[in-house]
């Protein structure tokens, strides 16, 4: 059955954002021109450990054109970067003393324009004595060379999936039965060392900045292409002071996120501090090749994951022993990034688990949330295995994975850290892609093909998401925005007002950058109030509209802001229908809102326009007695519970054996992320999420030497997918609301990408698994597959 | 120097240093700031232009070398009001979310149908190989386009192949 | 992003740029600029004039003449890809500008301008090697020619100095009986992006028999390099499968391969193996 409404939830609106956008009028940071601007520019580090002797300023100083040259002299006393999670070191504003990764900011340089400001940043002279660098994260755990070279130790924590927030759950340690496990003698033990390497990000727009300080107002307006606008105002405002009232944050058009817009960074500060010197608007606009070096990396783990489990298919237990690297300080999660993983740690498993994970630091970019943050390591792991599992028993992967789900009837179900998982139906996920495939039929294609000499694979991957961190007790776990002064849970935020002329605004506390929200949110309105898509304006991003914002990332802004604003609209419409009823002479609980008004139950030709309501609203002595003046509502939405979608993806890929060439023939996923608002725009999040994932397990990788140089940091050496690298995407669906939130939404921003990059990898390896291969790390670039095709021929 | 272009129609000129780049005289002279900058190796074709009818990348051609040329950007490529049926496709079939590759994305696409309007799915991929996005994994871009080229030859444009409810999607 | 400051002209006649050149040690001579505008972005070269031939007359023309196709120095890769005279009398090269780059790409650089760049992956030179081609280099002094086989000096680095210029690239015509075709594997796998390794091969039947054969390999040494093992091995034989295998087994013999980051010497020395197999066969397939 085919969903023909155009306005409400459920329904395909074309995006309410993109007339702007295909047209070259969308303003992204980069695009806003103030009067009398400034351009900074960062003085680099060549080293990726060392010590600063001395920063000779003068001859850049002294440059036509050249406004300052800042050191840390100049903003040591503004302290560090706050971060959210702080655990570890944490990253000065500009290098005091030692640098810690290669490209760490050693000074800023503000001129007239951003030309004169890079040949000045060229004629700042730093003295260094180089340091030995810690790059490896194996390396790290040793301790023989310090990241920090005055730190005791390279480890920061470790992670146990029994212990991970004592005193709030008391867990059951499952080491001891996995062990006893592993003494039976109708189980095999399948371990495997698999790494998750490390990625950069790259939105394709770099990260930009403009502030302006105003000491007249005391106030500071700044544009951000963040994803978190109300935190960056919180980090501004106890950075340097101020209250958070007068740090205005707006993220215009932001252009891709990823959670590398997730942070809040040192050169936000600067140009904050940098405009209140010099009292000039002062902008910085990131390269690309330098966002390698100023923006967060993500993933870069390395561990064993072991099955120990019977000859039948029974799964007896479950480990990962992990390292993560946190490069070399901590910013916003970075430490608390593993910790999504373990959320996600036993996949769709109804198994026992011991999860182990050590965050060590090294001399190199600091990682931080990437799209999935932990959950596609997480999945990763569990997922490879599991395949491997299922080869060395000779089962069907399919089935393997079946008959260890958590079933239907066992939801709401407890995971093995202690999380409610709020609703499930797997085995009918799976299903439906197995059925939406003819996966026996694919068999035989396979079976067929290898016979003709071709080496075919089929991959399998299921996968659990997490989205929209809750309770709200979690803000006392990290995650939340106190360390930025913002004291919040990861709460929504959703402002509805019906305007005089019957058009509304609806202000939210997103951060979006290119999910939508515009449009969404405006279904979301439209279909509790009946106010027409087009006459709903939605307005996110902006600290000074929204009364508190999260942001957007971890997939939580339909769950989260979403609920909170379709609460807001009931407020509205309640208050409305006591209007409406006024109007009409009838009972408020009679009034149907639908066609841009409002009419009695039964009468729908005694109408009133939401104008009519909006007048008598605004000019209360037309309306009931007592009934407060004007048309809007507030609320914030507390999730009890985050949301667990789900789904299955299946990939075909084709080997040549010759090179270790890789082609992808099918992508299949089948998502399961609760009710829809808007299904394109759902359709689009999978894409995108698949194209990332793929990426991972095809082609890129944040590749260092041993020095901790980084050899892939411009787009030439770190090969994104482009469209002939991908095929058309296959998606279906199934749908298993939620009751967190009153929309039983769930969240789709991550889910491609948490099942994509395994299904490659599992896919790859089924098809040279005859040629003796059991793994590659990805990513599976050719010379890896050819080289695994070779040591497995010997 | 002194440097003069017709942009989108109009006589431009201005005074530039010559490492000045193209796209920044068309992003900062000129305050076109619809063709972006994603990347400083020519890769990410976000700052795409037609010069002269062609589509070449902006951030890689210096604002010297386009002396004279006819450039049209994004801002010039609908007829007044009408949008170009690339621009419709990509409105129509979800061919944006963040928008930034947007721009240069679509002056490619609308180069490659200049060229050949009935493109099959394989030409649209390798034809808008220049041309990263990181939020769509190309799936409908190529659905935007194969929807334009539809349009241009005068033919129905094929029916969105969006996911949709189906009996049985809630067991 | 932002390149250094530097000098910029626009000569309107080969003299006058040849003069500038000749006047100015540094000089850089740029035609599409793909290659050299990157480089001044990240400024990893900085010279301090720029010599832009952009506008010279009479440089952008392919001529199908006596004997060889000569590709002026402002003939984009879209042209020589698309040209059916390269296509038919140098099959290998219109293939090789077909994989070069992007459309965007393709539509600014030169076929000469990645010539006398000579980067170790890209994918003309190895064609124009296969092809015996020559190059044809102005200075002010005078014109010289020099042989494809002595043009590729290094890594990015040409016979060329810096006084001059190349003008035009001279391939020779494929007569009956003479194939030619250029194959890659690139970096995202497939034939995208520049080459992890790849072949041009260029092969004369003669009654059934290879008479001639000339291969040449890009990405995996330090410049783009003759496989005269590979070729003198085909040479005399029936032009067979088996033979093609037999002769490619020797395509790095000779060649200094280098590992980076798509390929160890032991890869890259056997994706030489696997292209020259690959670039014969479709050579001795177009030969007829």
């Amino acid at each position: 059955m085919t969903t023909t409404s155009t306005s409400a939830m459920g329904g395909i609106v074309r995006r309410k954002e993109d007339p702007a956008l295909i047209a070259g009028k969308g303003r992204y940071v980069d695009d806003i021109k103030l009067n009398g601007e400034a351009a900074a520019v960062f003085v680099r580090s060549p080293f990726a450990h060392a010590k600063i002797n001395s920063i000779d300023t003068s001859a850049a100083t002294a440059m036509d054109g050249v406004l300052a040259v800042y050191t840390a002299e100049d903003t040591r006393h503004l302290g560090d970067l706050l971060a959210q999670v702080a655990v570890g070191s944490l990253r000065p504003l500009l290098a005091d003393g030692a640098v810690h990764h290669a490209g760490e900011a050693v000074a800023m340089v503000v001129a007239e324009n951003a030309y004169i400001a890079k040949d000045a940043a060229d004629a700042v002279m730093v003295d260094y004595d180089p340091l030995p660098a810690v790059v490896d994260m194996k390396d790290a755990v040793k301790d023989e060379i310090k990241a920090h070279e005055d730190a005791e130790s390279n480890v920061l924590l470790t992670w146990y999936s029994h212990d991970w927030w004592p005193g709030v759950f008391e867990l059951e340690d499952h080491r001891p039965a996995i062990a006893a496990a592993k003494e039976r003698d109708d189980v095999v033990v399948v371990s495997q060392e698999m790494t998750n390497q490390r990625l950069i990000p790259v939105a394709i727009e770099p990260r930009a900045v403009l502030a302006d300080y105003n000491s007249g107002y005391g106030r500071v307006n700044v544009w951000s292409s963040s994803q978190i606008p109300h935190a960056l105002a919180g980090a501004i405002a106890k950075t340097f002071g101020m209250t958070s009232h007068d740090v205005h944050v707006v993220a215009p058009e932001v252009g891709g996120g990823f959670g590398a817009k997730l942070n809040v960074y040192p050169d936000e500060m600067l140009v904050v501090f940098a405009s209140k010197e010099l009292s000039r608007p002062v902008r910085w606009t990131e390269t690309r090749r330098e966002a390698a070096y100023s923006t967060i990396q993500g993933r870069g783990w390395v561990g064993t994951a072991t099955i120990t489990g019977t000859k039948d298919g029974e799964i007896l237990g479950y480990e990962l022993d992990a390292i993560a690297d946190m490069g070399a300080y901590s910013q916003n999660f970075t430490v608390a990034i593993p910790v999504l993983g373990l959320y996600v740690a036993q996949g769709q498993y109804n198994v026992p688990l011991a999860w182990q994970i050590t965050c060590v630091h090294t001399n190199t970019q600091t990682t931080d949330a990437y799209r999935g943050a932990g959950r596609p390591e997480a999945i990763y792991y569990v997922e490879r295995i599991i395949d491997m599992y299922a080869a060395a028993i000779g089962m069907d992967p399919a089935d393997v994975r079946k008959k260890n789900f958590f079933k239907k009837d066992e939801f709401p179900a407890t995971t093995a850290i202690g999380l409610t998982m709020d609703s499930g139906n797997y085995e009918y996920n799976l299903d439906t892609l197995l059925e939406d495939v003819d996966y026996d039929g694919l068999r035989k294609m396979q079976k067929d093909a290898r016979d003709e000499g071709r080496y075919i694979g089929i991959g399998l991957s299921t996968y659990v998401e997490v989205c929209g961190f809750a309770p709200s007790v979690l803000a006392e776990f990290g995650f939340g925005w106190d360390a930025y002064g913002l004291p919040t849970s990861f709460s929504g935020s959703g402002l509805v007002r019906v305007n005089p002329d019957g058009s509304a605004t609806v202000i939210i506390g997103t951060g979006p950058s290119g999910q939508g929200h515009q449009t969404t949110w405006a279904q979301v309105v439209s279909e509790r109030l009946g106010i027409p898509v087009d006459a709903i304006r939605v307005t996110h991003g902006d600290t000074f509209e929204s009364p508190t914002g999260v942001g957007t990332f971890g997939s939580r802004s339909a769950a989260v802001d979403g609920a909170a604003t379709y609460e807001a609209a009931e407020k509205v419409r309640m208050k409305a229908a006591e209007l409406v009823a006024h109007m009409l002479e009838a009972s408020a609980e009679d009034i149907q809102f639908a066609d841009g008004g409002a009419h009695v139950a039964g009468s729908p030709g005694h109408t009133v326009t939401w104008a009519e309501i909006a007048e008598v609203a605004y000019k209360p002595h037309k309306g009931p007695e007592g009934l407060e003046a004007g048309l809007e509502a507030h609320a914030v939405f507390s999730p009890g519970n985050a949301t667990w979608p789900f789904g299955s993806h299946l990939a075909v890929v084709e080997v040549d054996p010759g090179t270790g060439d890789v082609k992808i023939l099918r992508y299949v996923a089948v998502d399961d992320c609760g009710n829809r608002i808007n299904p394109m725009i759902v359709d689009g999040q999978i894409h995108g999420g698949i194209a990332q994932g793929v990426g991972q397990a095809l082609f890129e990788e944040a590749i260092y030497d041993e020095n901790g140089n980084l050899l892939t940091g411009s787009l030439v050496d770190y090969p994104l997918p482009t469209a002939g690298d991908l095929p058309a995407f296959e998606l279906g669906w199934t749908n298993t609301p939620t009751d967190v939130n009153p929309m039983g939404v769930k969240g789709i921003g991550e889910a491609g990408t948490i099942g994509s990059a395994q299904t490659i990898v599992n896919a790859v390896v089924d098809a040279v698994r005859p040629l003796g291969v059991t793994h590659i790390d990805m990513p599976l670039r050719p010379r890896k597959v050819w080289d695994a095709i070779q040591k497995a021929r010997g | 120097m002194q440097v003069s272009m017709t942009v989108n129609g109009s006589e431009v000129s201005g005074d530039v240093e010559p490492r000045t780049l193209l796209v920044h005289f068309i992003r900062e002279n000129l305050r076109l700031t619809g063709t972006h900058v994603g990347c400083e190796t020519s890769y990410c074709g976000a700052c795409t232009i037609h010069v002269d009818g062609t589509p070449v990348k902006s951030c890689t051609m210096l604002a010297v070398q386009a002396n004279g040329a006819n450039i049209t950007t994004v801002e010039g490529l609908a007829d007044g009001d009408n949008l170009h049926p690339v621009q419709e496709g990509f409105w129509e079939r979800h061919g944006l979310q963040c928008g930034f590759c947007t721009p240069g994305m679509i002056m490619s696409a609308s180069a490659l149908l200049a060229e050949n309007d009935n493109p099959s799915e394989d030409e649209i991929r390798h034809g808008i190989e220049g041309n990263l996005c990181r939020c769509t994994g190309y799936h409908n871009i190529v659905r935007s386009i194969e929807y334009a080229a539809a349009k241009m030859r005068g033919e129905e444009p094929a029916p969105p192949d969006w996911t949709q409810d189906f009996e049985g999607a809630t067991a | 992003m932002y390149p250094r400051s530097f000098e910029y002209v626009a000569p309107s006649s080969l003299d006058e740029a040849l003069a500038a050149l000749n006047d100015h040690p540094g000089a850089k001579v740029m035609t599409g600029g793909m290659s050299l505008i990157p480089l001044m972005k990240l400024r990893l070269f900085s010279p301090p004039l720029v010599v832009d031939i952009g506008r010279v007359p009479g440089l952008d023309s392919i001529a199908d003449g006596n004997g060889h196709i000569a590709i002026g120095a402002l003939v984009r890769h879209a042209a020589t890809a698309s040209s059916d005279a390269v296509a038919s009398g140098a099959a290998a090269l219109a293939q090789a500008a077909r994989l070069t780059g992007d459309v965007q790409v393709r539509n600014r650089g030169t076929t000469c301008g990645a010539l006398a760049h000579a980067d170790v992956a890209a994918d003309q030179p190895a064609a124009a090697l296969a092809l015996g081609a020559t190059m044809v280099a102005r200075s002010a002094g005078g014109e010289r020619e020099i042989a494809a086989d002595d043009f590729f000096v290094d890594a990015l680095t040409s016979a060329l100095e810096p006084n001059e210029i190349l003008v035009e690239v001279r391939v020779p015509k494929a007569g009956a009986g003479t194939g030619s075709a250029y194959d890659k594997l690139g970096r995202r796998g497939g034939r995208s992006d520049y080459a992890v390794a790849g072949a041009a091969a260029m092969v004369t039947m003669d009654g059934g028999s290879v008479s001639a054969a000339r291969v040449a390999l890009t990405g995996v040494g330090t410049k783009p390099t003759l496989a005269t093992a590979t070729a003198d091995a085909l040479v005399g034989t029936d032009g067979s499968a088996d033979a093609i295998k037999a002769a490619a087994q020797h395509a790095a013999e000779g060649v200094t391969v280098l590992e980076d980051l798509y390929g160890s010497v032991e890869y890259k020395t056997h994706l030489a193996q696997v292209y020259a197999a690959r670039a014969l066969e479709a050579a001795i397939a177009a030969a007829g």
